[in-house]
């Protein structure tokens, strides 16, 4: 089980801002992963776009990081400020 | 030091603690900064906001070091709010002691334009007119820009 966050309006999009998550094997990396949740969620492409971006483990990274270690992934919409 | 909390900022008495912490200094710059009683779309009922610990902690943890390496302080202080807020709430508080005031003035700007631009915070404003979430201004931008000048310096 891997934990996914949503943060800022993609929460609202998929009704939680947390959960715990079994990935499927197949879904190798986070673009993978978030192409799989945007269907999943039915999110019309919310999760797919690029100014939104993923962090694993708390550091940003690229759609092209493997998920399969991660224990936090991360899905962050641009930063809204102090 | 940062402190990133959902309980009341007090303003008041931040700024007598600060000062006992930082006696050398010359002079100490606050900044407090409120939940705006009006938006766009209305008269603010409650502003939301969301931190990704320790993302966030490290963000403003890395602005108050480059402020140190830019202005000779002797003491910052960043608090802020997460969580739900009401109109005229504090929802920061900057302070920044140094041996003279344009030091003082200068880093607690620099980190309230860090903090309004690049801090990982999301924002979400429920007005009468509903909920939204917010995103910096092109202003707030434009602010923040002012300090990359000094990094070819």
């Amino acid at each position: 089980m891997q934990k996914i966050l949503y943060f800022g309006r993609l929460s609202d999009v998929t009704g939680t801002s947390e959960e715990m998550l079994s990935i499927p094997a197949e879904i190798e990396t986070a673009g993978a992963l978030r192409e799989w949740l945007d269907l999943r969620f039915d999110a019309s492409g919310a999760l797919l776009d690029p100014t939104v971006r993923i962090a694993i483990d708390s550091e940003i990274t690229f759609d092209t990081a493997p998920v399969g270690d991660a224990s936090e992934i991360a899905f962050m919409p641009p930063v809204g400020g102090g | 030091m940062l402190r990133i909390s959902a309980d009341p900022i007090d303003a008041g008495l931040e700024l007598k603690q600060f000062e006992s912490r930082a006696p050398g200094a010359g002079g100490i710059v606050t900044f407090s900064g409120q939940v705006r009683p009006e938006a766009q779309q209305g008269e603010v009922n409650t502003l939301f906001l969301q931190a990704y610990s320790p993302m966030t902690e490290h963000g403003i943890e890395a602005a108050i070091v480059d402020a140190r390496s830019r202005w000779m302080l002797d003491d910052v202080l960043v608090l802020h709010r997460i969580g739900e807020m009401k109109p005229s709430d504090t929802i920061v508080f900057v302070a920044a002691a140094a041996r003279h005031r344009r030091a003082a003035f200068e880093a607690a700007d620099f980190l309230m334009d860090y903090l309004k631009t690049e801090a990982v915070f999301w924002k979400k404003e429920s007005t009468a007119g509903g909920t939204h979430w917010i995103e910096p201004r092109d202003a707030d931008y434009a602010n923040a820009s002012r300090w990359t000048k000094k990094e070819t310096v």
